[in-house]
């Protein structure tokens, strides 16, 4: 079955599926729904799987429905409530506490254990740990999805830098910047907003050892001299003229495009939207060493069960079918800009060949991920906001930080109230 | 003699008959969620928890003790809603009618030049501040291209302010002017005869004849544009994302962040009295104003 190429340890599970299969074609249809934001270039991706899977299961047919990540959140207690909530989703590592809190997902330890699941599997123990919840599991990781730094070739060789040598540290970054800067060319746009902006800072401010919240998130800890440090080096960015000032939303990558900029910190999503560009030479490398440690920021899609009015146990089993079946499937997915969890996918030949996945997946070992607890995206907003503030202009990094994080402790403190956790 | 009684029992009950449909309407969609509401914001209320605790006035209190986590953010984002609907009013009122006027007379291409002004105003806000998003990038834009300028149109003030309130009377001028366009058609024909008789020019016969005959549209339109502009949501979160610092984040744009996205539903209600109790208070104050001038 070509569905079950490419996965190494498929072997291991593929006796449950096929005792599994035969049964279900007997029966009459399971139609699932399954919800996710992929809305970028991964949408034709997960489309293509799900339409393999289809074939190969006659006896379940998934019906998909893709929304931007802002409305699914939004959309997604409502179904629930409703009765109308779908079978499986696909959602992010830190949303995960949230909606199991809320009741809106449901454990599956059971499933986990069905499949034989467990840490040593994975490629990074925070991905796996992130799908748990008071210690139950309500998430299967699916893919990891850090800050990676692209280079436009074609500007770096016109300021006479070395196109297949990006700098690999904070000394060599800025010497590669102050470079192109002679030649006129402003070699890292800052953006002020959640994308990038927040996950450049996120990862500097890991990289200068500090941390967003103190263990238990009782308290922030983003205005720690590690996070003043790491906002003064991104707003002097500007400062030093490397980025113009008042960079807009998404022009930072635009720009790169049209070669007015050589450094873009970006996600591994926009692989494929550069491949697209015509005539664009490109690579993509780890994020430079800034700060004494490496760090960057990333984060996990994870396989969810929905929380059912009047649960289906046909459905059910369906689901647990998809849900392994997508999560093997691994290669197909990271062709669309994605790093692999299972540490078998990682090692297989597949994902070697993929290049510019395999130079983000070098930084796998310091991947770090937004904190897992429940409404912990309230007081992240926090960060986008004195980010913005800095690089804008508006206040000093130390200020900015400062007021933003005695605003995130109320939050958290608010949450631990909130959720009793 | 005998035949009124019947007739007369029968009419009592036409009118509410006729209201009520009306009524059963505005008591299921308006009447009975704004009652919720007001429950809701007496409590801790997320709609998934089990536990909704009971908190009386202290969502409300929260809004106006400067220590609380939301007294910072609402308040900025009050004073954002009224910053734009005092800077985009004036244009939107003021632009339509300039427009209706010269509409409004006899050249060649009218019906075309009212297409014109009213076009925009049929795209979807989403269509609209992704449009602008890229015009008034301020490093990649075309506005600032042609300029040959860097203006910071998104990200800084008061260039922000600008580029919201420039937009959104592009978008919605040709309604308001559509509205003026009806109420200058209305104004019978002799009131300006009998004003050239008696030796009235232009701009008297705009300020004795117009002017007067428009009040009621007037009204109506400076009543609505108010109440739309303090409603002002798509733009500020589709095209400056509330920047520099969630300066341009609206009021609504806050509610539904707290409400929906945070799941504070009881404090979003809370929210969302204050600012109706603001409209209504602006509202009255408009009726009256204008109503006082008439005697």
């Amino acid at each position: 079955m070509t569905w079950a190429l490419g996965t190494g340890a498929a072997a291991a599970l593929g006796g449950c599926q096929e005792s599994r299969a035969p049964r279900e074609s007997k029966d009459s249809k399971v139609t699932l729904t399954f919800w996710n934001g992929f809305t970028g270039g991964d949408g034709a991706y997960i489309k293509k799987l799900v339409e393999q899977f289809n074939q190969a299961t006659p006896g379940i047919q998934v019906k998909m429905n893709i929304y931007l990540w802002a409305d699914f959140f939004q959309k997604v207690p409502g179904a629930v409530i409703s009765g109308q909530a779908p079978d499986v989703c696909v959602m992010h590592l830190d949303g995960i506490p949230t909606n199991a809190a809320r009741g809106i997902i449901m454990p599956m330890d059971d499933l986990a254990q069905a499949l034989g699941l467990k840490a040593s599997d994975y490629t990074s123990q925070e991905v796996w740990q992130g799908g748990l919840y008071k210690g139950r599991r309500y998430g299967i990781p699916f893919d990891m999805h850090p800050l990676g730094m692209y280079y436009n070739k074609g500007v770096l060789r016109r300021a006479g830098l070395d196109p297949e040598k990006p700098p690999r540290t904070g000394d060599e970054y800025m010497a590669a910047l102050e470079q192109l800067k002679g030649k006129g060319i402003q070699g890292h746009w800052m953006a002020p907003f959640l994308f990038t902006g927040t996950f450049q800072f996120e990862s500097l401010l890991w990289q200068f050892g500090g941390e967003l919240f103190d263990p238990g998130v009782t308290r922030a800890t983003f205005d720690s001299d590690a996070g003043v440090r790491a906002l003064t080096w991104l707003v002097d960015l500007v400062k030093k003229g490397y980025s113009p000032p008042n960079v807009g939303q998404d022009a930072d990558f635009i720009a790169f495009q049209n070669g007015q900029n050589a450094f873009n910190w970006n996600g591994i999503w926009q692989l494929n939207a550069l491949d697209e560009v015509p005539g664009l030479e490109w690579g993509a490398a780890p994020i430079p060493r800034i700060g004494p440690q490496e760090a960057v920021w990333g984060n996990s899609h994870q396989f969810v069960l929905m929380r059912q009015r009047s649960p289906d146990p046909r459905k059910l089993e369906a689901a647990r079918t998809f849900i392994q079946w997508m999560s093997q499937r691994s290669v197909e997915w990271l062709e669309s800009g994605k790093i692999p969890v299972l540490q078998r996918v990682a090692e297989s030949p597949e994902f070697k060949s993929l290049e510019m996945q395999g130079q983000f997946a070098r930084q796998a070992p310091y991947i770090r991920f937004p904190p897992a607890v429940a409404g912990i995206s309230d007081a992240l907003a926090l960060v986008d906001k004195a980010v913005n503030q800095a690089v804008l202009g508006k206040a000093s990094p130390a200020d900015a930080l400062k007021a933003a994080a005695a605003q995130a402790t109320q939050v958290v403190r608010d949450n631990h109230e909130k959720y009793g956790d | 003699m005998d035949t009124p009684t019947p007739i007369r029992r029968a009419g009592r009950a036409t009118p509410y008959l006729f209201l009520a449909p009306y009524l059963v309407l505005f008591g299921v969609f308006v009447v009975l969620p704004a009652l919720y509401g007001l429950w809701i914001s007496l409590h801790d209320w997320d709609f998934l928890l089990p536990r909704k605790p009971w908190v009386g006035l202290r969502n409300y209190q929260n809004l106006f003790s400067p220590e609380s986590r939301d007294f910072g953010d609402f308040w900025q984002s009050m004073k954002a809603t009224g910053l734009f609907t005092l800077f985009s009013v004036p244009f939107l009122v003021a632009l339509p009618l300039l427009v209706a006027l010269l509409l409004n007379r006899e050249f060649p291409g009218r019906t075309f030049f009212r297409a014109i002004f009213f076009a925009p105003y049929v795209l979807g806000v989403a269509v609209v501040g992704v449009l602008w998003r890229f015009l008034l990038d301020p490093n990649i834009g075309l506005i600032n291209n042609m300029l040959s300028a860097s203006l910071p149109w998104t990200t800084d003030l008061p260039w922000a302010w600008v580029s919201l309130v420039g937009m959104t009377v592009w978008w919605t001028l040709g309604f308001n002017a559509i509205i003026f366009l009806a109420g200058l058609q209305d104004i019978s024909r002799e009131l300006y005869d009998a004003a050239k008789v008696d030796g009235a020019n232009r701009w008297q016969q705009f300020l004795h004849v117009t002017l007067p005959g428009l009040k009621p549209v007037l009204l109506l339109v400076l009543t609505m544009t108010i109440l739309s502009s303090a409603n002002m949501f798509g733009q500020s979160y589709l095209v400056t994302r509330g920047a520099p610092a969630n300066e341009t984040r609206t009021a609504i744009m806050f509610i539904a962040d707290t409400g929906l996205r945070t799941f504070r539903m009881g404090n979003a209600a809370a929210m969302s009295y204050v600012l109706a109790l603001a409209l209504l208070v602006v509202s009255a104050f408009n009726f009256r104003f204008l109503r006082q001038e008439d005697t």
